[in-house]
């Protein structure tokens, strides 16, 4: 193997192990993060016991999850029922390879995209995956499975019609969320993320949400997003009120563990698609008075903070809003956002049409 | 080189994926092996350098009709199925021209095709601009006919359902 594939290889993975790792101590401090601002929200501290402010929190729960019984209920059907986790969290874990969290960065005589599918190429630039947004939605699409999967292995009425509920729901709501990026698709001419990110430099009235006037894409974009990620207010599949725990209630251990961090990848996956499609992505104020090392740090720090706020949205979200009625979901999924997205689109169309 | 080692692998999981949809008992194996044949005819398509093609496989095939197809079982809870010993006709007719069709595909694929050639991916017209081009510029007549018998069979869906919603 010559030198240059070799690089290429150690570069690819080294970025695959700092995502991976990164990710799931954001997984982890997600959820820190939304037991304190909702314990505030509720006038109450949130954990504190564990750690200076509970910081150690997160910690204790992933070694508690470890030790815990893995119980297996005997009635379930055993392939499915181990699969079923794996599944969502290899798909949530895959979508971020897609995702471009910065522009290159050199370090020695290594230049690479901030960005797992990113390559250098030949005139000195950086691109990804030509359909970067479509594979995105497909494996958005496939995550599904995991959820209802379950819910069906465990052979439990709770779980049944928890996993009914989110498939119906996820599929339903995949539409919507697909029809809300044809807007800033036909605006953008490509399907490429990093493309995508590109056209939207220089300054917040270049970004698609302003500029291209898509902010009602952006509204059905997020609105479909949360329902996506089964979170409030549209979190019927795990309704504890009504259905125990929705599709995992048979799930103990590690492998409760793993739908809850598929979760919660999915949350950061989805608010780092928001990101990228509508608030440009990387793009900020760079000064150039800063050694060239910050100067490619920066823009990272720029999109993390967009990141950061959809998190805190979500979990904003979370502690106002109550939880939808099932019919209203559906409703609200296929009577307003549908066509919501639909006449987004026609008007987008009209308005490059008439620009030429 | 490494196209080879790809597409036999994947080739391979398609026609194990196939096989596993006709011989497993339970409903729910056989459609998770149709998921996987799906997905592997996709990594075959970008293979050839279709990727948007690739792409949509993926998303309509493997992530909307497959999940209507598990949605469905699962409402119905359909258990094991009860294994026939296969009809007469079956076993007279369906295996010979099993046989003849093969050996059609052989014949007209490998012995008459001599001029194949490899193609690298991108050169294959697979991405969105070459298939929006045909479907919309050369295509746009049998495109809109398509929309419109699609339309009918959603109307007709929607009549089906309030028929039996009345009664």
């Amino acid at each position: 193997m010559n030198s240059d594939a070799l690089t290429f290889l150690l570069t690819a993975v080294v970025k695959i192990l700092i995502t991976i790792f990164v990710l799931l101590t954001a997984v982890a401090y997600t959820v820190w993060l939304e037991r304190k601002v909702v314990g505030r929200m509720q006038n109450r501290w949130g954990p504190s016991r564990v750690g200076p402010f509970g910081l150690l929190q997160p910690l204790a729960d992933g070694l508690k999850f470890i030790f815990k019984e893995d119980l297996t209920p005997p009635y379930v059907h055993h392939f499915v029922y181990i699969l079923a986790p794996m599944l969502a969290v290899v798909m949530a874990l895959t979508a971020i390879a897609l995702v471009p969290i910065g522009p290159s960065i050199t370090i020695g005589h290594i230049t690479t995209p901030i960005q797992i599918t990113g390559v250098n190429d030949a005139n000195g630039g950086s691109s990804d995956i030509g359909i970067g947004l479509l594979i995105l939605l497909g494996i958005t699409s496939i995550s599904v499975y995991g959820v209802s999967l379950a819910g069906w292995s465990s052979n439990s009425k709770y779980s049944l019609l928890g996993s009914l509920r989110a498939s119906a729901q996820m599929v339903s709501y995949e539409i919507a969320l697909g029809l809300s990026l044809v807007g800033v698709l036909m605006i953008s001419g490509t399907f490429s993320l990093r493309e995508i990110v590109r056209q939207q430099q220089g300054g917040f009235w270049h970004w698609n949400i302003f500029g291209g006037f898509q902010f009602v894409a952006f509204f059905i974009y997020i609105m479909a997003a949360y329902a996506e990620t089964n979170r409030i207010p549209f979190d019927l599949p795990e309704a504890e009120t009504e259905l125990v725990a929705g599709y995992h209630t048979e799930y103990s251990a590690m492998k409760f563990a793993m739908f809850f961090m598929a979760e919660y990848a999915n949350m950061i996956t989805v608010a780092c698609v928001a990101s990228v499609i509508f608030l440009g992505g990387w793009s900020g104020p760079i000064p150039s008075f800063l050694p060239p090392i910050l100067q490619s740090i920066l823009p990272v720090f720029y999109f993390l903070l967009r990141v950061f706020f959809f998190i805190f949205l979500y979990i904003w979200i979370r502690g106002t809003l109550p939880r939808f009625r099932y019919d209203q979901l559906m409703a609200f999924g296929w009577k307003f956002l549908l066509p919501l997205a639909i006449a987004n689109i026609v008007i987008t169309a009209f308005v490059i049409a008439v620009r030429g | 080189m490494l196209h080879l080692i790809l597409f036999v692998i994947f080739a391979g999981i398609c026609a194990g994926g196939a096989l596993n949809m006709l011989l497993q008992k339970h409903p729910i194996n056989s459609a998770l092996s149709l998921i996987v044949v799906m997905v592997s005819l996709a990594m075959l398509y970008m293979l050839l350098g279709a990727e948007f093609v690739a792409a949509i496989q993926i998303i309509v095939y493997a992530g909307a009709i497959m999940v209507l197809f598990v949605f469905v079982i699962m409402l119905l809870n359909a258990g094991e199925d009860e294994q026939t010993k296969g009809s007469r006709v079956a076993m007279l007719f369906g295996f010979p021209s099993l046989l003849v069709a093969a050996g059609v595909l052989v014949y007209t694929l490998v012995l008459r095709g001599g001029n194949t050639a490899s193609l690298a991916i991108g050169q294959f017209h697979g991405t969105a601009e070459n298939i929006s081009d045909l479907l919309f510029k050369e295509f746009i007549l049998p495109f809109e006919v398509t929309s419109v018998l699609i339309l009918i069979a959603i109307m007709g869906a929607v009549l089906l359902a309030r028929k039996g919603g009345t009664e």
